[in-house]
């Protein structure tokens, strides 16, 4: 159960493919400039991790070493061509909306890394949950940059929903006559909500760290009297 | 020693590597057959989207009232060299109301976007006029060349595209085909001139062709191809 958990935290926070790997960032880059369009690519990078790992975890008695790299390629290009099509054919309506982000999946090389590290060497199980939880990594920290970006940029929020939910409607957040910040919808100007993204978890991860410290140093001082009291 | 020692490793290596590569090609072989399956049985589903797609956006420009053939099937062939600058051999789709021509159906493409290739259908009408316009691909400025496609286009009650409904030559002559900026009888938006000069050039050239040849096209076989006469 623990080692659950460990997923579970190392695929949201720990090993965060974007903040912490800085993996992935072709498609973070290019997709996140409306908040719609970045989860929508999030959820479909989810379920094609979710089936990348439980694939090759399922297959990885059978993949030599020497091999592995070319065998990952062929069973992750196979699976998100395979997905494209399945969706465009029974799942029409949600493949225009999600359709044109599957393909992208392919060069998100966060796919083919925890293919290589986590599903090459641990069980089914943990492999799937790897994956979904990498997805989710992946979907929060790009629906945060995709939320930012939109709002500097154009002074909305949600813009796009009704392509998922016909009776939604963007929300104008900044009045009609805000010029709009165009550096925040360019490809730069996720650059630099990135790096800033990237900043402040290494801030919050210092200051996590520097309790720890304190907190250890504060319980280290009493122990010299009350040793035998805490067993 | 040595020399025996290699020479004995030698089949042993060449034995895996013929392994790994019977590995590899058996992990081929499977892939590409998934593939080829999904492929195979989603064919005729996707086909029949793709035309249900294409018969939404013609819907748009052309509401489906106005005619009561086929025009899907109702469709001629044009060479690329054409006025129309698509890259690739296009589809002209013909709107019959009780065999009587309606309107024309075409694609057509502006080179000179911002950022690359910009692609319209128009529907004109058999008299000569542009019943609408929709901008099909573009690669624009996201909020800012891109208010040419109505969907991104923050005027909801009017949107740009909208000022090229039902006009055509005899009210807008050729040489005023432009944007205000040009000299022309078409608004753009401040800052983002190119986007607009690129789909009016673009539509004055292709209503241009379709008044050409418009005789031509409606009498055309189902699915023959347009000669380039001029």
């Amino acid at each position: 159960m623990n080692a659950y958990k460990e997923i579970i935290l190392n695929g949201t926070w720990k090993q965060n493919s974007i903040l912490a790997q800085l993996l992935g960032l072709c498609p973070l880059l290019a997709i996140s400039a409306t908040f719609v369009n970045a989860v929508s690519l999030g959820l479909a990078t989810i379920l094609v991790m979710l089936l990348a790992n439980l694939v090759i975890s399922g297959l990885r008695t059978f993949i030599p070493y020497e091999i592995r790299i070319p065998a990952f390629v062929l069973v992750i290009a196979s699976l998100v061509t395979v997905v494209d099509l399945a969706f465009n054919a029974f799942l029409h309506d949600l493949y225009l909306v999600l359709g044109i982000f599957i393909p992208l999946i392919v060069t998100n090389c966060i796919v083919l890394a925890r293919v290589e590290a986590f599903a090459a060497k641990n069980g089914l199980a943990a492999s799937t949950l790897d994956g979904a939880m990498m997805g989710v990594g992946f979907v929060w920290v790009i629906g945060l940059l995709g939320l930012i970006r939109e709002f500097v940029g154009q002074g909305t929020l949600f813009s796009g929903i009704e392509m998922i939910f016909p009776r939604a409607h963007a929300i104008q957040v900044l009045p009609e006559s805000y010029p709009g910040f165009l550096i925040a919808i360019l490809p730069p100007g996720a650059f630099l909500v990135l790096g800033f993204m990237i900043a402040g978890r290494n801030w919050l991860d210092a200051r996590a760290n520097e309790r720890q410290r304190q907190w250890l140093l504060e319980q280290r001082m009493p122990r010299a009297n009350t040793a035998s009291e805490r067993g | 020693m040595t020399e025996s020692n290699s020479s004995y490793q030698e089949p042993g290596a060449l034995r895996v590597a013929l392994r790994t590569a019977a590995i590899l090609l058996i992990f081929m072989l499977v892939f590409t057959a998934l593939m080829a399956g999904t492929y195979r049985i989603t064919a005729p589903m996707l086909e029949a989207s793709a035309q249900a797609e294409r018969l939404r956006v013609i819907n748009e420009i052309l509401p489906a009232a106005n005619y009561d053939n086929d025009v899907l099937r109702d469709q001629v062939l044009v060479p690329a060299d054409a006025a129309l600058n698509n890259a690739s051999v296009s589809v002209v789709y013909r709107a019959r109301q009780k065999d009587k021509p309606v309107a024309i159906v075409v694609e057509a493409t502006a080179l000179d976007g911002y950022s690359g290739q910009i692609g319209l259908l128009l529907a004109i009408s058999a008299e000569g006029r542009i019943l609408a316009q929709r901008v099909i691909r573009h690669k624009e400025t996201p909020g800012l060349g891109d208010y040419i496609d109505p969907k991104k286009d923050r005027n909801k009650q009017r949107p740009w595209i909208n000022q090229f409904n039902q006009v055509g030559f005899d009210e807008v002559p050729f040489k005023q085909w432009r944007v205000k900026k040009d000299g022309g009888r078409f608004d753009q938006m401040a800052g983002a001139t190119i986007s607009a000069r690129a789909v009016t050039n673009a539509s004055a050239r292709a209503l241009l062709w379709v008044n050409q040849n418009r005789e031509t096209l409606f009498s055309l076989p189902v699915g023959s191809r347009l000669e380039p006469v001029k």
